[in-house]
């Protein structure tokens, strides 16, 4: 590296035109603001991203940029990443854009373990088109869309990734800035497709969606920070801790003859361990961070390998006598 | 121009018919064969490999196989019935012939499948001991055609195909089922004797094919051989037919099929613009070889993607080009459908790639297996929003080879997503094809913006009008792209009302100015005018230039022109339009060209329309014509 990047090196020169109180803005703070810690040139990244709110995201970062059509951010990054795996490729998404219309490129992008990193704003509404529900938004949401309520089933995102066998899935909330850039490094660190879902809270059409995560004053109680091989333990006083029951998670008080080695410790390698996590539902408390990090190989290195493979075996392609092939004649 | 073997010479005839006297070497034309059987009875290997051997004897050729979009439908059953046809001559061929002058029928519903598309007096050559009461019932036959005369003004030719090839592979160690399965080879070897077709290039072939599985390359390589051996030493054929070599361009030949030409030109054009070839694609019927063709070809390098749908097939493309890689994605008229959004989003960032269609019956699912060319307008006006692109359609098998290869040329040298139109005649169809010397390919030139002085992502070059390639890792030319509407020069986002008029007729004229380079309209016939010209493109080319050609033989005054360039059309067309009293636009469609033809230039032009999901027969464009010129 030349010299050191700094935050305002990745600021480009676009107005940010998110609602103000936006919680993109502090997502967006928060990448600009790590950015230089990666060491890597600025022509070298890209943001690619789809169509809602957050994948205006690519717009205001000073590095190559693709803002891309609904849903197809994860297939296009997809092209561009096997062909120039030197590139860190980024995609930005939302609830709607990630898990409703491309859905579908999502879950192939992680089971193939494409090496992105994929940014999902979960704020579970519509912001862009205006305010209806999303598919993570809970049952009975009151939208323009469901004046009586929504009776859709909502996608739990962190299970939908694991169930596609993510290589890397963590949770983090707009606001909380430091676990954001902690979740961000670490991400960045994971070779393979990590996916992050940022909790970001919807000002205008879904505000304080996330509030028991986000406000100071009670958020302890319902956030459980996921460490690796650290015991789950949470609340105000750290006087709370999760217990398997048989087969089922419970909630106990630390003392009266409950200690920390009672509890369950967190292991980012237990694929069912992370299900459980992800499936919790008060009174059990709502875990941010890395759910299951695993190493796995890389869709763009498996598929650069087999064509490095065919140049070692086959020498560079010759095209006349690719041409050429089979039975020919000639006619004179 | 396909003259029956049996109209050469009486001798011919009543050989044929089990006569005693024994020649060799009747000398014929042109004859036009049809192998068909059930889907499991590999009649389109022995028309694929009987189409080597002819090509190999230096024939012109044209080849359409007919197969159902069941991979196996009940045996012995109409729907299951799988067909390859091949018309091979000693003068130019331009379609794989409208009647049989011989079918091949290997059961009871091949025959009843295709004895409508016989001529009086042509051969049919059966198998008879397939001709079972069950197979009889399954076919829907209510008698036995064998014997209740339905067939007697054809040449009936009984052989035991199944009992020979049983009893030349009596110690092979097959069960009955692997035995029954090496019949197709017993009737390629008879046909192949028959035809004085040389058999070594299918034993080479063979020997290949089964390399792992010695049993089956020894029982395969006998009833071959027994099927020629018993074509030269059984009195049913008391001759065989010799059909010289063409004359045709000198130079070096191989056989292909129009998607084996298409993944080759994409190929070629990767390697003249020293880029790598990444192929986005989604399985589909009649374009998934393109993607099984192109798969084996890494070392290139040629990067193959199948994509979870046709969507991520195209978007990932577009991500490669976004890149620097030559993005390409193939698939059939469903699959066009769910691309055309990312189509759209490649127009408005400009960024170069191809979007191969081969066209086949719709709408909706359709009948997957057949041709048509449907899909015009679809490549025209398919995406919301003023979106234009090039487009451009392959004649023949071969000359998909050269439209894959233009198709690149022209999105690199634009920055433009391009669509290719082939069809499903064209696709499995093969023809001879003249290697081309890849030193003589048109020159792809690719420039890639590396001077961040001055750059502006939507900077324009003043002949063109295309804007840079800039790819990422580029220091200094960081940049953002987008579907949202953007400024002139800077790229950022915009919604001036002016700005995007002046964006979209920008693009627009960046497309037709394409024309400059499109070579004048080529009039076969009366270059001067006449009374009629019958306008074509596609895969339609070879039907209507036989008609013209038959008809021009006779005396009369039709010409033909043949559009590659379908937009922007070629600046010359209107006025060579003009020279004629009557323009006729042939097509398998209801009309596509016809109305863009009418649109364009106010030419009451008529058409000539088939929708079956087969290509013209001459028969049926001579008639029209020659009505259209009657009336």
């Amino acid at each position: 590296m030349a010299t050191a990047l700094t935050r305002k090196d990745f600021v480009s020169d676009q107005e940010v035109r998110w609602c103000p109180g936006c919680g993109d803005y502090a997502i967006l703070a928060q990448v600009q603001k790590v950015m230089p810690e990666f060491g890597i040139p600025r022509e070298n990244i890209v943001f690619i991203s789809g169509i809602g709110c957050s994948s205006r995201f690519p717009y205001y970062m000073n590095t190559y940029g693709f803002h891309t059509i609904h849903g197809r951010a994860p297939a296009i990054a997809t092209g561009l990443k096997v062909t120039r795996p030197e590139l860190d490729v980024w995609v930005v998404t939302g609830d709607g854009d990630g898990l409703s219309i491309g859905g579908n490129h999502l879950i192939h992008c992680l089971r193939r373990n494409v090496d992105l990193k994929i940014l999902l704003f979960n704020n579970r509404i519509y912001g862009l088109t205006k305010g209806q529900y999303s598919p993570t938004s809970e049952v009975g949401k009151i939208t323009k869309s469901t004046p009586a309520g929504s009776v859709d089933y909502p996608f739990n995102p962190i299970t939908v990734a694991l169930g596609a066998h993510a290589s890397f899935v963590c949770r983090t909330v707009d606001v909380e800035q430091k676990h954001l850039g902690d979740m961000l490094k670490r991400a960045h660190a994971h070779r393979g497709a990590s996916y992050i879902e940022i909790l970001q809270n919807c000002n205008i059409f879904n505000d304080g969606a996330f509030n028991e995560l986000s406000d100071k004053q009670i958020k302890a109680d319902y956030q459980l920070v996921l460490e690796h091989g650290k015991p789950l333990i949470f609340g105000k006083n750290r006087n709370k801790g999760i217990r398997m029951n048989g087969q089922r998670a419970e909630v106990v008080e630390l003392g009266n003859g409950i200690t920390e080695k009672d509890l369950v410790v967190h292991d980012e390698t237990n694929l069912a361990l992370a299900f459980m996590l992800a499936n919790f539902e008060p009174p059990l408390p709502t875990p941010i961070g890395v759910f299951y990090a695993v190493e796995r190989p890389t869709f763009e290195e498996a598929v650069n390998k087999q064509l490095e493979e065919a140049k070692a075996k086959q020498g560079p392609g010759d095209l006349q006598s690719l041409l050429n092939r089979g039975d020919t004649w000639v006619v004179n | 121009m396909a003259l029956p073997p049996e109209a050469a010479g009486h001798a011919a005839q009543s050989s044929a018919l089990g006569g005693a006297t024994r020649k060799s070497g009747e000398r014929v034309e042109s004859v036009v064969i049809r192998f068909a059987g059930d889907s499991g009875d590999g009649m389109q290997l022995a028309g694929m490999q009987f189409t080597a051997e002819s090509a190999l004897a230096g024939n012109d050729i044209a080849t359409l196989p007919d197969f159902p979009a069941e991979i196996r439908a009940p045996a012995g059953t109409i729907a299951g019935v799988s067909g390859f046809q091949i018309n091979f001559s000693s003068d130019e061929v331009f379609t794989a012939g409208d009647e049989p002058n011989v079918l091949v029928a290997m059961n009871p519903a091949a025959l009843k499948a295709n004895i409508d598309d016989m001529p009086p007096n042509g051969v049919i050559i059966i198998d008879r001991e397939a001709f079972t009461e069950a197979n009889l019932k399954r076919a829907g036959y209510t008698s036995n055609p064998l014997t209740d005369h339905s067939l007697d003004k054809y040449q009936v030719i009984q052989v035991d195909v199944t009992k020979l090839t049983t009893r030349a592979l009596h110690d092979s160690g097959l069960n009955n089922r692997a035995v029954f399965r090496c019949r197709n080879m017993f009737v390629l070897g008879m046909i192949s004797w028959l035809y004085q077709r040389p058999i070594e290039s299918t034993i080479k072939w063979l020997e290949g094919r089964f390399k792992r599985t010695p049993e089956l390359l020894n029982a395969n390589l006998k009833a071959l051989k027994a099927g020629y051996n018993y074509g030269e030493t059984t009195e049913l054929f008391t001759s065989s037919y010799e059909v010289p070599a063409a004359r045709i361009v000198p130079g070096t030949y191989r056989n292909i099929t129009g998607n084996s030409a298409t993944a080759l030109g994409f190929v070629a054009a990767a390697v003249k613009a020293g880029r790598p070839l990444f192929l986005g694609s989604y399985p589909i019927t009649p374009a998934s070889d393109v993607l099984h063709e192109l798969a084996g070809y890494k070392n290139f390098p040629v990067y193959t993607f199948q994509a979870e749908d046709e969507i991520a097939g195209v978007s990932a493309a577009v991500g490669a080009a976004f890149g620097g890689a030559i993005g390409v994605t193939t698939t059939s008229g469903p699959g066009m459908n769910l691309k055309a959004e990312a189509i759209g989003l490649a127009v408005k960032t400009e960024l170069p790639i191809v979007i191969t269609d081969i066209q086949r019956a719709g709408p909706s699912t359709g009948m997957p297996t057949k041709p048509e060319q449907a899909d015009l307008l679809m490549a025209m006006y398919g995406r919301h929003g003023e979106s234009p692109l090039p487009i451009i359609a392959a004649a023949t098998p071969a000359d998909c080879f050269d439209c894959a290869y233009e198709a690149v040329r022209i999105a690199v040298k634009y920055m433009t997503p391009v669509i290719l139109l082939t069809d499903g005649q064209l696709a499995n169809g093969a023809e001879p094809w003249l290697l081309p010397d890849v030193n003589k390919l048109p020159e792809i030139k690719v420039n890639f913006r590396t001077d961040p002085e001055g750059f502006m992502p939507y900077i324009r070059d003043p002949e063109t009008l295309s804007r840079p390639w800039a790819i990422p890792g580029t220091p200094g030319l960081e940049h953002r792209i987008g579907g949202l509407s953007s400024e002139d020069l800077t790229g950022n986002v915009s919604y001036s009302p002016a700005n995007n008029e002046l964006m979209v007729r920008t693009r627009a004229r960046k497309i037709a100015g394409i024309a400059r380079e499109i070579p004048p309209c080529q009039i076969f016939g009366d270059e001067t005018g006449g009374p009629l010209v019958v306008v074509g493109w596609g895969s339609t080319f070879g039907s209507i230039r036989e008609a013209v050609k038959q008809l021009r033989e006779k005396g009369k005054r039709v010409s033909h022109i043949h559009l590659r360039y379908l937009n922007p059309l070629p600046s010359d067309l209107a006025e060579k339009l003009r020279r004629f009293e009557k323009v006729m636009v042939a097509e398998m469609n209801m009309g596509q060209l016809l109305k863009l033809i009418r649109a364009e230039y106010l030419i009451d032009a008529i058409g000539c329309n088939k929708i079956q999901g087969r290509p013209f027969k001459v028969s049926e464009l001579t008639n029209r014509i020659t009505r259209a010129l009657e009336g």
